[in-house]
């Protein structure tokens, strides 16, 4: 068989090839040819054939198959073949590959050649991918290596140990002996991959840390970067005048992790960090990388002050510096300190705004995000416009956080009101469709609390979207806005620019567009809808317009937008008496916290819970019918509606049987079909909106009650008024089961005199798990106007032990805070 | 340095040193990703690039684009400096080093780095060891001239 061809010959024939299916074509072939080859176990040219397949590799075709020759071209005897073996070995046979622990021995047996070359070619490999198991095995080896006296062979080991550590952390504590004399050594390879290793042992274990501070560590180290600095020239180690600036840096990055948190370490190293920032030449990029490296040193262990502010004196400099990676690094550093440095990074302000409007995306990023960072009282003016600037010009990418960003900092700083709005008006109309969702309640809310601004806000929002209605923040704001202030808008009351002229049909024309629109997603046309309904208490004209717009889409496709339209219709209809209680403005809104909408706290009863909350009112609702819709409008909370005192209808929503339970106790008997209509009570439809907070006022004193206890079923009531009204009393019922079996349909029903009103809400769950392992809870609320002693009537009905259980009881032991 | 790339500018594969494991087609699919990151930007960009959780520290020379990933700690300018110690040894073993050197001599272009780099980390700073180390190991191998009076592959 004739000698496979040579390597070069390979190379040059492939780069011949034309297309990729010739360059394939010849692979196969050469392929084939080096398969049989190997199948014929040929000593000779197995070396060239491995090295074919290796640059084939790297064309990106498959060699798999030259695994196990490379494994015998390391065992050979040779070192052209030991060189190529390791070479393939190193790129074929990482950890992943089941052949690779075969290598162990081979590197073993290598580790102790006579040669340092092959030695080195050992150590190597095993130091760049030998995998944990082979670590464990050679360990040994390789700390006998680095204590070897050959420098070549010495610098190798400390890197191998490196890996060693990197693999298998228990075995640090073995290197540790060899370590005391690694930086007494002159050759600077050692020195540098010693300091390597000393880093990575200090890094993973704080004993090692402390060890290696006990034993003087640092002042060896500072001891040698002043001879490196302060040495003459050296040829061989030089770059561009700065003496192996490699060392210099590690040296340095070790110093940083030994100074960190010690203030005896930090002290021993401030000369040196302060005569290297001041000397070092900055022409050249290798200055500027002992400079980055000191002052990320310095910031990070426990200098003084002076040495701090000189650290970002430099970074100052570099921000001016022409190059841009210098500034990148400048912008990135700053990021990490400009929390605990604050005021000596703000001098610096002007030119890390400059930095915005570089053409490097990773710089801009970096700028924008330090620029948040410095905004401030006194410069939130200046900063803003830059930054909307900026908004205005940047990637897409970044406008989703630029815009939350304006928004935090307006928030925190804004000078005035009037600034305030325009700052949130002019991001709305640049990055509109950027802005994040939940930016959205956050505005309305301030926009609420900025009183005397309503007129202008309302004003400017109109123009903004008169001319384009795509961005759904800013229409959802608005026409939120719009609903709520239309009357300023059409009376042309604005104080602070001029008053527009607008008729009532043209803020409808606008409304209705964003309905009609596909563009508007339909959340929008929720607002947009709810919008044009408050307007009918606001405008006098177009009430009829209205009318027919909110009925038309009572037939909408848009499940929220019908129901909603089909609940207007009904305000229309039947309830038009309550119209403009409903409709009324919303007060000013208590922020309750960041992240969600604001819960309203007070409110008379208007609509817009249903606006706040982007989702359809949930479940666990009476069954719908008109009236009950019209009350979810009122609160888009779980909580049924109220009956008042009205001369027919009976508190009755647990259903007809109730009365007969309330024959005894003196109450008219008629049965209640339909829940009747009901008229809002303001004070009690408050409490109605509030899920919380208001009752939890003078909750401590009232002594709960047992109030059923039998067969194991036991019925507790907790209790508690409201500071906002007196007369409400709101008991907790918790129902639990001490039997060894659940109690399943579990139906609380309550009935109460008249002249008391009751109120029970959803229940937990309909089942008391057995062995008082889980509760039912239930909240009731009682109306006592007339300070009558509370009693009440319970029945309960549930399935226990197969058969259907039910009883009924009076509760008489109401403790008198109560209901007094 | 998690690894290392040498591409042209059109995007071939010179070299690449890897110094994590990661399965063969992770790295094709990285190798990709890359190149065609660093392709795409312009002149007036920085040299450094986030990627993933690593830093990629890149720099042309001639048709060659020298590409290094990093660890967050790392120094970028650093690493520039030692891709360019890297560029200044191949130069020196070869002689006004060119990409067809490179090309025609990827093993001795991997040889170099092995002794200038192990695991990640430098090994030598000094230029004259790293180069010489690779000369003397050359002097090393067995040509098979030896046996056959033919030049070694």
């Amino acid at each position: 068989m004739p000698a496979p061809i040579r390597l070069r010959e390979l190379i040059r024939t492939i780069r011949t090839a034309r297309t990729q299916a010739e360059e394939r074509e010849m692979i196969q072939k050469e392929c084939a040819a080096i398969r049989s080859s190997f199948r014929e176990e040929d000593n000779t040219y197995r070396c060239r054939n491995v090295a074919k397949l290796l640059y084939m590799h790297m064309l990106g075709y498959p060699a798999h198959f030259g695994q196990l020759e490379c494994l015998k071209l390391i065992a050979s005897q040779k070192f052209t073949d030991k060189r190529i073996g390791y070479l393939g070995a190193m790129l074929l046979l990482d950890e992943r590959q089941d052949v690779h622990l075969l290598m162990t021995n081979c590197i073993k047996n290598d580790l102790n050649h006579s040669t340092q070359y092959v030695q080195g070619l050992a150590l190597c490999t095993l130091g760049c991918m030998g995998s944990s198991e082979m670590c464990r095995d050679l360990a040994g080896e390789v700390e006998k290596l680095l204590k070897t006296s050959n420098s070549y062979l010495r610098k190798k080991a400390a890197l191998c140990a490196v890996h060693v550590i990197r693999k298998v952390p228990e075995l640090m504590e073995m290197f540790l002996p060899a370590t005391k004399n690694l930086l007494n050594e002159k050759n600077h390879g050692v020195l540098h991959t010693s300091v390597v290793l000393l880093t990575e042992m200090c890094e993973r274990s704080p004993d090692m840390l402390a060890h290696f501070r006990k034993v003087s560590l640092v002042p060896q180290l500072v001891r040698i970067l002043k001879n490196l600095i302060m040495s003459g020239y050296s040829p061989e180690h030089d770059v561009s005048g700065i003496s192996d600036p490699f060392l210099q840096v590690r040296i340095l990055r070790l110093l940083r992790i030994l100074g960190r948190n010690d203030d005896d370490s930090s002290e021993a190293m401030n000369d040196i960090l302060a005569q290297v920032a001041t000397n070092t030449e900055t022409s050249k990029n290798v200055g500027n990388a002992i400079l980055y490296e000191t002052v990320l040193t310095i910031m990070d262990i426990k200098s003084e002050s002076g040495l701090r502010v000189l650290a970002i004196n430099i970074l100052g400099r570099f921000l001016l510096n022409n190059d841009k990676n210098i500034r990148y690094v400048a912008l990135t550093s700053l990021l990490k300190t400009v929390q605990t440095d604050h005021n000596a990074v703000q001098r610096h302000r002007s030119t890390i705004v400059d930095c915005l409007k570089d053409l490097d995306v990773s710089i801009k990023r970096r700028a924008m995000e330090l620029s948040f960072a410095l905004v401030n009282g006194n410069n939130v003016r200046g900063m803003m416009k830059e930054l909307l600037y900026f908004l205005d010009s940047c990637e897409p990418e970044f406008k989703a956080d630029c815009a939350s960003g304006i928004f935090l900092a307006a928030e925190k700083y804004a000078p005035s009101k009037r600034w305030h709005i325009d700052t949130i008006m002019r991001v709305l109309t640049t990055a509109g469709s950027y802005v994040r969702d939940d930016a959205v309640p956050n505005l309305i809310q301030l926009i609420t609390n900025s009183v005397e601004m309503h007129a202008y806000t309302v004003q400017r929002l109109y123009k903004a979207i008169l001319g384009d209605y795509s961005q759904q923040p800013l229409v959802q704001v608005a026409s939120w806005c719009i609903g709520e202030y239309g009357d300023l808008l059409v009376s042309g009351q604005c104080e602070e620019e001029e008053p527009i002229q607008v008729t009532e049909d043209e803020v409808l024309d606008i409304l209705e567009s964003v309905l009609i629109s596909n563009m508007s997603a339909s959340v929008t046309r929720g607002y947009a809808l709810t919008a044009i309904m408050k307007l009918s208490t606001r405008f006098t004209c177009t009430v009829n317009r209205i009318k027919k717009v909110v009925s038309i889409y009572g037939s909408s496709i848009d499940v929220e937008l019908q129901q909603r339209a089909v609940e207007y219709n009904a305000l229309f209809k039947k309830y038009d008496h309550m119209r403009p209680a409903l409709l009324e403005r919303m007060p000013v809104m208590e922020k309750v916290t960041t992240n969600g909408p604001a819960e309203i706290v007070q409110t008379n009863g208007e609509t817009e819970t249903a606006v706040l909350e982007t989702k359809p009112p949930p479940s666990g609702l009476q069954p719908a019918n008109q009236a009950n819709d019209l009350l979810d409008l009122l609160g888009g909370t779980d909580i049924t509606p109220v009956i008042p005192t009205a001369p027919t209808s009976k508190p009755a929503f647990a259903g007809g049987e109730l009365l007969d339970l309330l024959g005894d106790l003196n109450l008219t008997g008629s049965p209640v079909s339909a829940p009747a209509p009901q008229i809002a009570q303001p004070p009690f439809l408050l409490d109605g909106l509030t899920t919380q907070p208001l009752f939890n006022d003078i909750a401590a004193g009232i002594p709960s009650i047992t109030a059923y206890n039998k067969n194991g079923l036991k019925i507790d009531f907790t209790f508690e008024r409201s500071n906002t009204n007196p007369s409400v009393t709101v008991i907790t019922i918790q129902a639990s089961n001490s039997t060894e079996l659940d109690m399943t349909d579990f139906v609380f029903q309550a009935a109460v005199p008249k002249t008391f009103q009751l109120q029970l809400l959803s229940p937990s769950s309909s089942v008391i798990p057995a062995f008082n392992s889980g509760t039912i809870t239930q909240v009731i609320k009682v109306l006592n106007p007339q300070k009558q002693q509370l009693r009440m009537r319970i029945k309960l009905t549930y399935n226990h032990k197969g058969s259907a259980m039910q009883d009924l009881a009076e509760v008489n032991n109401f403790p008198p805070q109560s209901w007094q | 340095i998690h690894f290392i790339l040498l591409f042209s500018r059109q995007g071939k594969l010179r070299l690449q040193k890897w110094y994590t494991t990661l399965p063969d087609k992770e790295k094709k699919k990285i190798i990709r990703e890359i190149i065609q990151i660093i392709l795409s930007r312009n002149q007036k960009t920085s040299s450094f690039v986030d990627w993933k959780d690593l830093k990629l520290v890149y720099k042309r020379y001639a048709s060659l684009y020298f590409c290094c990933a990093i660890e967050d700690q790392d120094n970028e300018l650093l690493t520039l400096e030692v891709v360019h110690r890297y560029v200044e040894l191949l130069d020196r073993y070869f002689g006004n080093v060119c990409e067809l050197d490179i090309i025609f001599n990827f093993e001795k272009a991997y040889f170099i780095l092995d002794e200038f780099i192990i695991g990640g980390e430098v090994q030598e700073t000094s230029k004259k060891t790293a180069v010489k180390a690779t000369e003397d190991s050359d002097m090393l191998q067995e040509t098979v001239e030896e046996y056959m009076n033919k030049p070694a592959f």
